[in-house]
């Protein structure tokens, strides 16, 4: 409700230039804020009604069937599960504040202790797609709309429809099976060698960066090429709608006047095409990238899997498949959490740099 | 009349009727979609795979669970032309089959998104206002949720199996059916028709679900053929994972994770579901993007 009060208040200030471009940033920031608090709420309360509406007794997960019937009255009383359900979700709140997010019953760890070490892989994952990403898509995009039409032009195309079409768990296991088995050019799953496990401090948790800082680079390269074939494959997918989505803006941008204009004035082709058209869409485009990189945490949940890469997406699909609650939900909330935060980013770079935006 | 042909009818510049009008326009874009190759393509291969799918009985002649462990993992033959899988089944005839589980999937999903979507939207495009604010304020909610990840909780929660992933996915899926019909609403709520309307008496109930909504079906209909492929992919992504469809089923993410321990030697097993599962989801995606340049092109 904060975030609709805000909004009003944002519309009804009319001062004028400057002071109504500050005045539109800053309510910029707060409407995205206030969403962005409401959004967290709801993926709270969903991930909250999620774990009440389970089929398994958390208490039974905890003490096992066998317990007598006063541990588990005891054990009920303490996790406030007798308690009316807008308390246990306050208490849930409480303790999500306080970075609880309860005991993984698998690892018998705190399941926050279990995120902060499986996330740094699945970033590291990630990162370095979403990079590969934006460094082959925007000039696939850019040049195919400046060559609409051509066969360069099909050819992205149906590159980027197969790229939205295939699931990447297949082309994940179509990649081992090429790479890996019939050509033996690529390692195998894992993060690291089998060899070379634990030999590096942990500091960062991304074995590409620990390793360079220890400075031990038989490790760096064997990390290093562990993650070329699995990142290459959760790229494809956001390099499709990248580059997509850059060549719809470039035809856009190239069909204006002003690029009439800059052509009349004589400018390069090059000259026009990267400043003046692609000058233009690079904002949009950010938003564009920012969505891609949310996107590619849920393609990691699936790529993780493929190639046992020790992501947070493992450890959701491991705990899905062990009942172990606290650590679902906590992963999703944690997954969430990153996708909602790039979401607003996203927003608020498109707000902010674009000064068409009104 | 009769002097006409039945193209000069519905090309006619000056139609005497609605209906002829309107088959014309159909006609018209239709004549512009056949010109795409890539998109006639992905129709053909739609068409093929809803007829496979409803006429699988027909098509197959084995039963898709029928067990032979003596005959596991056959290479294709004459009789099992795809080979069988883990268990000694058919793999042609749980292909077949699966399309069945995979279409249902889709088509539930969109049954159950496309009017919320589309009810949401132009309710909120057309009372604008609060209720406009806090209608979008809860599509932006579930817009900002990742999908796979909420429908993986959520299928844990209930139960893993079709009805629970088809519910998973459908509450992912409607806010982007729920911003279209609103922008789309936006555009049509001030013409001057809605206004001769108002003027005549019609409920704003009336002219919300028999001038508006009928005009937001063309782009809500282009949005959901390319959505199609998103939802087959998260439906077969659950399966892979182990959280939709479940065994004996033959639904294709779930074919590829009972097999894919089998990679290695009879490499054609889980391969075969997987190029279906592309197959498919390419095909939609074809043809959404050509119905989009005949139905909307506005968006490029």
């Amino acid at each position: 409700m904060t975030a609709v009060s805000e909004d009003t208040s944002v519309r009804r200030a009319p001062p004028s230039g400057r002071a109504r471009r500050g005045f539109r940033l800053f309510g910029a920031g707060l409407g995205g804020l206030g969403g962005v608090i409401a959004t967290l709420f709801g993926l709270i309360l969903v991930t909250f009604l999620i774990g009440r509406a389970m089929p398994i007794d958390p208490v039974i997960a905890i003490v096992g069937d066998h317990a007598p019937p006063d541990v588990i009255a005891h054990v009920r009383d303490q996790l406030g599960l007798d308690k009316p359900l807008y308390v246990q979700f306050a208490i849930y709140v409480r303790d999500l504040l306080s970075g609880d997010l309860g005991r993984s019953v698998m690892t018998s760890q705190p399941v926050t202790a279990d995120i902060g070490r499986y996330f740094p892989a699945t970033l590291e994952l990630a990162t370095v797609a979403i990079i590969i990403a934006v460094v082959l898509g925007i000039p696939l995009g850019v040049v195919a709309a400046a060559r609409e039409g051509s066969r360069f032009d099909h050819a992205v195309r149906v590159l980027s429809l197969a790229g939205q079409s295939i699931p990447v768990f297949v082309l994940g296991l179509l990649a081992l099976l090429i790479f890996y088995v019939k050509l033996g050019i690529a390692p195998g799953t894992g993060q690291v060698d089998v060899a070379y496990e634990g030999m590096v401090p942990d500091v960062t948790g991304m074995l590409v960066v620990d390793s360079a800082l220890a400075g031990n680079w038989d490790v760096f390269q064997d990390a290093l090429w562990h993650l070329a074939m699995p990142s290459l494959i959760l790229a494809y997918f956001s390099l499709s709608i990248i580059a997509r989505m850059t060549r719809a803006f470039m035809l856009d941008a190239l069909a204006g006047e002003f690029i009439v204009t800059a052509r009349a004035k004589g400018l390069s082709g090059m000259r026009i095409l990267w400043r003046h058209g692609f000058g233009n869409i690079a904002v949009p485009l950010i938003t564009i990238v920012a969505l891609a990189y949310a996107g590619l945490l849920e393609g990691a949940v699936l790529t993780e899997t493929v190639f046992s890469w020790p992501g947070i997406g493992l450890y959701l699909t491991v705990s899905l498949l062990n009942a172990d609650m606290n650590a679902v939900l906590g992963a999703t909330l944690v997954i969430g959490c990153v996708y909602v935060g790039l979401n607003l980013l996203a927003d608020l770079a498109y707000r902010l740099l674009d000064p068409r935006v009104k | 009349m009769t002097a006409l042909s039945r193209r000069e009818w519905l090309l006619t510049e000056a139609p005497e009727s609605r209906r002829q009008a309107a088959w014309g326009r159909a006609y018209r874009g239709w004549l512009q979609f056949r010109r795409n190759k890539l998109a006639m393509a992905g129709l053909v291969t739609v068409i093929v795979l809803v007829l496979a799918a409803v006429f699988a009985p027909l098509l197959t002649l084995q039963d898709p669970s029928t067990q032979d462990l003596a005959g596991r993992l056959a290479p294709p033959s004459a009789q099992h032309w795809l080979g069988t899988d883990e268990l000694g089944r058919d793999l042609y005839t749980r292909l077949l089959y699966g399309g069945r589980v995979t279409l249902g999937m889709v088509i539930a999903v969109v049954v159950l998104v496309a009017p919320v979507g589309l009810a949401v939207g132009t309710v909120a495009g057309y009372a604008g206002g609060l209720a406009d604010r806090v209608l979008m304020r809860v599509t932006d909610i579930f817009l900002a949720f990742p999908r796979l990840i909420l429908a993986l909780a959520f299928v844990a929660a209930l139960k893993p199996g079709v009805s629970s992933a088809v519910f998973a996915i459908a509450l992912t899926a409607w806010p982007p059916y729920a911003r279209l019909a609103r922008a789309e609403t936006l555009t049509i709520r001030n013409a001057d028709f809605i206004s001769a309307v108002r003027l005549t008496g019609a409920s704003a109930g009336r002219i919300v679900l028999r001038h508006i909504a009928p005009l937001c079906v063309s782009s809500l209909i282009v949005r959901v053929t390319l959505d199609m492929s998103g939802i087959i992919l998260t439906a077969a992504g659950l399966g892979f994972l182990g959280m939709g469809a479940q065994p004996p089923m033959p639904e294709w993410g779930t074919m590829i994770a009972a097999t894919r321990g089998f990679i290695l030697q009879q490499w054609w097993v889980p391969t075969i579901p997987g190029l279906a599962i592309f197959a498919a989801s390419l095909a939609f995606n074809l043809l959404g993007d050509g119905l989009r340049d005949v139905l909307d092109p506005k968006r490029g």
